[in-house]
């Protein structure tokens, strides 16, 4: 048997705008190009992958499966700048067909500086999810799919989810493969989803590269490969950007014509179906314990967290940023803490990796900085401002205290 | 391959980046084995020449004459700074008009031309002008400016005596100086012509071009096979203004030698407190530096941090102009002029200083960025640079955003981790800028003029 199980990361960060150290206005994100980035990626990616996908699935009817984790901060822009996404997404959500993943509703690090942070973070969008779609989620994935056996640990303690999503990593699979559910060591309740990144990527990266000697991929080939699991795997877990579809790979390269076409391909095998992730976890045992004492991702080669924390920069920045949550926390102002959080969203610590930056590739994409200097002086000015926000306002509620009292 | 290069200046005697360029490149040509002849118009002896043989005219004059083709000799440095050059260039004074010399040297051509002379006759033809133009002359010492455009000729006249004595296959001229002889040169031996763009009119004077310098800029670019520009932003320049085909200007980046000394010199921080920070200016006070926008941005720092020290070194003509608009600002004790700085005293400046800052409205190429990373220094160079097409780590911004300018010395200046990132990644990637691979590229230019002849 081979489960196809679809998920796809939509998300998009609060973008700051040009921050002088100058600059005294407490508005720190930048409304035009959100706005703009947002509606071009919609009627690029979102909307057409939405409605396209949405067709197959009632072509199916039940036979087709997929889930999404959409960030907190996509969802809020989404519902400002285009609408009309939020209801595509919500006519997904009615086919029944669709499971959506818990994760933290800024997209941030806050795994790994404060777990009360973490944690209010991922009900902060547990809620939002259940609130717009009728889902409580019951599988977590982490920022990046940063994940590490304490990461599991605290996802246990939470008592509400029965899988976390990570990436298949070659060095905490060893002679073993993606295609089975495994679960964390000293966990009871969760399970583990691995991505097949081999798989995964042939559509995310190299689906339109034309120096891949497997270029052009079709539907029919992409479906030779999945059936070729049964026999060595239970699932087939393709977890990808949903900006793939229309974005980073555009219309013209026929992404589009390829998802419409793959599931028929797939569902030609009888052996074959689609699953949502909780579905997988519950028709499938674990069948080993995946051991991993050191923090993974699904970045670059190294699947490590270098490309958040590789410098000097990156590390101030994320340690500034928690050193103040005891402050922002005592205002108990929920603009300062909104604001707050949404600087913690990993593309702003992302902005700043000097690992590649020379060669210029995949970290430019997106990127609104011309260096990854110049995102840091950014993201500091206006951390510098926001610590004067919240000491201003805590030294003005002290005298408005002392001037009561006396 | 042999290497007849015109030169206008070498260092330890430079005014700027052209002595240092050529310094640096002629010195991985010759560790790549090419052999250079290096003219310049004034006696160089110093330690720092001896890769290349050095000939000035001193060295052409009649009753020396035979001893052209030997090195110079090495001497210490004590020894030269013992000697005074300045008398030098009064040599050359010789009120030789240019036209006068592209009249004579039009004769020369036409009896080359006619084949009736062998170069045997051609020699005496030239020896014959030479003597006439050549007496060393009492010259009073005036402006140089006035005088060199007969000096640029004069050069022009001795480069090609001293060509006839020598054996080369490619004539390699630097900046327009160098221009006419490099021409001449070309037209008496028949070997091709490479010119080397550093700098343009443009990029000294705006948009108010000296036309002279303009025209003969333009004839060099036009008369050579092939054009060297030492950045996109001046090959633009070159192609745009000078209408010269695209396809004979290639790029060759500037390098940097390596710091071989890196220790610690004794601090001598005159009028600077201890916890103080610096930023510094070094190069030329002229319009093409902006240094008028690294005072606008200094003020603006200045108003948000107090211990900090902004460090002007350099001369030019704006001098009086900058060290007024200080005080008018009243940033006077805040800001620090040094003058020109030369060896040692430019090495303890940038161990000294916490960030360099190179505001240059027009800057083809820049060495001196690379110098300062070469010593550990931050840098914040201006977009209209050419050396911010090779470098990714440092901070870059418009010469006329004061404001971000300002921005940006205050982030160095306040946020230790960018300095540090800054300085960590900047010294890796210039490692990477070697004189090594502008003497490749030169070399493989080189080549194809001759493959093509």
């Amino acid at each position: 048997m081979a489960s196809v199980c679809f998920y796809f990361q939509v998300h998009q960060p609060f973008r700051l705008r040009h921050y002088t150290v100058f600059e005294k206005s407490p508005r720190y994100f930048d409304e035009f190009k959100n706005a703009s980035i947002c509606r071009k990626v919609a009627n690029k990616c979102y909307l057409p992958s939405n409605r396209l996908l949405l067709d197959v699935i009632r072509r199916f009817e039940g036979r087709f499966k997929i889930s999404y984790s959409i960030t907190g901060i996509v969802l809020e822009q989404f519902k400002k700048y285009c609408p009309e996404v939020m209801s595509t997404f919500d006519a997904l959500a009615q086919t029944g067909c669709v499971e959506f993943i818990a994760e933290t509703y800024y997209h941030s690090l806050s795994f790994l500086y404060s777990s009360d942070e973490f944690i209010a973070q991922i009900n902060k969008h547990s809620e939002l999810i259940q609130q717009l779609y009728g889902q409580t989620p019951r599988v977590f994935r982490n920022t990046e799919l940063i994940y590490s056996n304490a990461l599991a640990e605290t996802i246990e303690k939470m008592d509400r989810f029965d899988a976390i999503i990570t990436e298949g990593a070659d060095h905490i699979l060893g002679h073993r493969n993606s295609n089975f559910v495994y679960r964390p060591p000293n966990c009871e309740r969760l399970k583990l989803l691995l991505k097949n990144y081999s798989l995964s990527d042939d559509i995310a990266f190299r689906f339109s590269n034309k120096g891949w000697n497997e270029y052009p991929l079709t539907a029919d080939k992409f479906a030779h490969w999945i059936n070729r699991v049964n026999g060595n795997g239970q699932c087939v877990n393709l977890f990808m950007d949903y900006e793939t579809f229309g974005e980073h790979q555009w219309e013209d390269t026929g992404i589009f014509s390829f998802m419409y076409h793959l599931p028929e391909k797939v569902l030609e095998h009888p052996d074959n179906n689609f699953m949502t992730p909780s579905e997988v976890v519950d028709t499938y045992d674990a069948v080993d314990v995946v051991d991993v004492p050191r923090i993974i991702s699904w970045a670059d080669t190294e699947r490590d967290l270098s490309a958040w924390l590789g410098n000097a920069m990156q590390s101030n920045a994320l340690h500034e940023i928690y050193k103040f949550e005891k402050l922002i926390k005592q205002t108990q102002n929920e603009e300062l803490l909104a604001d707050w959080r949404r600087l913690q969203t990993s593309d702003h610590f992302y902005y700043m990796c000097t690992k590649y930056f020379a060669d210029g590739d995949v970290h430019k994409y997106f990127n609104p900085y011309e260096s990854p200097y110049d995102s840091y002086i950014n993201f500091m000015n206006v951390l510098g401002n926001l610590r004067q926000q919240c000491t201003q306002l805590l030294s003005d509620d002290d005298s408005k205290v002392l001037s009561e009292t006396s | 391959m042999k290497i007849f290069m015109l030169g206008w200046e070498f260092p330890p005697f430079i005014s700027g980046g052209l002595g240092t360029a050529c310094h640096g490149l002629t010195k991985a040509m010759s560790s790549l084995g090419m052999h250079v002849t290096f003219v310049v118009p004034k006696p160089v002896e110093t330690d720092s020449s001896t890769h290349v043989k050095m000939l000035s005219p001193l060295q052409c004059q009649p009753p020396k004459a035979s001893s052209v083709s030997k090195s110079r000799e090495i001497l210490t440095e004590e020894e030269i700074a013992n000697v005074s050059f300045r008398h030098i260039p009064s040599a050359l004074k010789a009120y030789t008009t240019p036209e006068y010399y592209e009249h004579k040297i039009e004769d020369i051509l036409t009896l080359r031309s006619r084949q009736t002379v062998t170069e045997e006759g051609v020699i005496p033809a030239i020896e014959e002008w030479l003597h006439e133009t050549d007496p060393i002359m009492p010259a009073k010492i005036d402006d140089y400016g006035d005088d060199m455009y007969s000096e640029v000729h004069r050069y022009a006249a001795y480069a090609v005596r001293l060509a006839l004595k020598e054996d080369f296959d490619i004539i390699h001229a630097h900046d327009w100086m160098t221009y006419p002889a490099g021409i001449a040169v070309a037209a008496v031996t028949g070997k091709p012509l490479v010119v080397h763009i550093h700098s343009t009119e443009f990029d000294r004077s705006g948009e108010h071009v000296n036309q002279m310098v303009y025209d003969i800029e333009r004839r060099g670019l036009h008369a050579a096979q092939k054009v060297i520009a030492v950045s996109h932003l001046t090959r633009n320049v070159v192609i745009s203004r000078y209408g010269v085909l695209g396809e004979k200007v290639e790029v060759v980046y500037n390098g940097v030698e390596q710091n071989g000394d890196n220790r610690m010199l004794a601090f001598n921080r005159v009028g600077i407190r201890n916890d103080e920070k610096i930023v510094l200016f070094l190069g030329r006070i002229t319009m093409q530096k902006g240094p008028e926008y690294f005072l606008m941005a200094a003020r603006k720092v200045l108003a948000e941090e107090e211990n900090v020290k902004f460090v002007v070194a350099g001369s030019g003509d704006m001098m009086h102009q900058i060290i007024e608009m200080a005080a008018q600002m009243g940033i006077g004790h805040k800001v620090l002029f040094t003058g020109f700085l030369r060896g040692k005293d430019v090495q303890k400046v940038y161990e000294m200083a916490d960030l360099y800052v190179m505001p240059s409205v027009s800057e083809p190429f820049g060495i001196a960025p690379l110098e300062a990373l070469n010593h550990d220094v931050p840098v914040l160079i201006s977009k209209q640079s050419g050396v911010s097409e090779v470098l990714t780590h440092v901070l870059k911004v418009d010469f006329w955003d004061v404001n971000e300018m300002a921005n940006k010395i205050l982030a160095v200046l306040r946020y230790p981790p960018l300095q540090m990132t800054l300085r960590e990644h900047g010294n890796f990637e210039v490692r990477r800028l070697r004189w090594e691979g502008a003497a490749e590229k030169c070399r493989g230019i080189y080549q194809e003029m001759l493959t093509r002849v």
